[in-house]
């Protein structure tokens, strides 16, 4: 097969799972990492505690590219100042843009999320914004320069699936952008499905990190989205209609050409 | 002033390098936003920091 490398603001990656580091003890996270091949990680920004001890960075194997994300925004201005603290942080442009204003489903507020993107491009960061799938916010983020765009697959933390999924292939087929399907996705087989719908990528935290053998579950996912990659690439068989057609040749044994219908 | 939240007295202004290093954090694994703008970390130790300022040292966490 041909390379096949995805490319987020300039920069190449092999793997196409993006991992989240939430809800899950630091010391599992080198062994996450590997078993999930993955190449990027997401990470929060929180007040710091006195000490230091327990820095998730000391925990993170070298050559990983951090994507922060600005959890906690509920507007473009406080989306601003995380992206900006965390990269002051020293650990590269990447930043996951994320504003919401709503605690019960924790749905993302796509207008402040294309103004967001917009400043922060103009400041030179690499931006991948998450959003509700909705065509018209995703050509307004690619004209403002957002080097990806990631929709929800079903509510954050929900582990509930392709809940958008009409929504995502719409974005999918429509906007020039990688689409990076993230939140919701709680199982390798739906990784996997939105993987062999065309997604450049997915981003999964919850379902590895609430599943019972952490590592195992990110190799899961690993060959999940491997697999839907080469699915999509290979372009799917047809699936028809109606009736069956035979794998196997029918004719030249036991019966003749022309025999047809039931018995 | 306000550090994450917490009043603190100041006597006299200091340097944030200092005042980081005395309540205890690592300037090397924080990020400081000083009344909403962010402090490169080469300035640490010119920043002065006086009683009317409000402070936030932020570092990463797990997240998804």
């Amino acid at each position: 097969m041909r390379e096949d490398k995805l490319v987020l603001g300039g920069q190449e990656f092999n793997s196409r799972f993006i991992l989240g580091s939430g809800k899950y003890n630091v010391e599992l996270i080198q062994a996450a990492v590997e078993q999930a091949g993955a190449e990027i990680i997401t990470l929060a920004v929180r007040r710091a505690n006195s000490g230091g001890e327990g820095n998730i960075l000391d925990y993170l194997p070298e050559g990983i590219t951090l994507l922060p994300n600005t959890s906690g925004a509920r507007n473009a201005e406080e989306a601003v100042r995380i992206a900006r603290l965390s990269r002051e942080l020293g650990c590269g442009d990447f930043v996951k843009v994320e504003v919401m204003r709503d605690f019960k489903y924790l749905l993302p507020d796509n207008q402040e999320t294309v103004k967001a993107t917009d400043l922060l491009v103009k400041e030179g960061f690499v931006v991948l914004p998450y959003m509700y799938p909705d065509l018209n916010t995703a050509r307004d983020l690619q004209r403002a320069g957002a080097a990806a765009v990631m929709p929800l697959a079903a509510p954050i933390g929900s582990n509930k699936g392709l809940a958008t999924k009409e929504f995502i292939q719409i974005l999918i087929d429509e906007i020039d952008l990688p689409i990076i399907v993230d939140a919701g996705i709680g199982r390798p087989s739906q990784a996997c499905e939105v993987m062999e719908m065309g997604a450049a990528a997915v981003m999964a935290n919850t379902g590895i990190a609430t599943a019972g053998d952490i590592p195992t579950m990110a190799s899961a996912f690993c060959k999940a989205i491997e697999a839907g990659r080469e699915a999509y690439l290979s372009g799917l068989g047809r699936v028809r209609r109606a009736g069956g057609e035979p794998s196997s040749p029918l004719t030249g044994f036991l019966r003749d050409e022309g025999e047809k219908g039931c018995l | 002033m306000t550090i994450n939240g917490t009043n603190k007295a100041l006597s006299e202004q200091i340097a944030l390098s200092e005042l980081l290093c005395q309540e205890g954090f690592q300037a090397g694994k924080v990020a400081v936003e000083l009344n909403g703008e962010v402090v490169p970390k080469t300035a640490y130790g010119t920043t002065l920091i006086s009683e009317s300022d409000k402070l936030e040292v932020v570092s990463f966490v797990g997240g998804g």
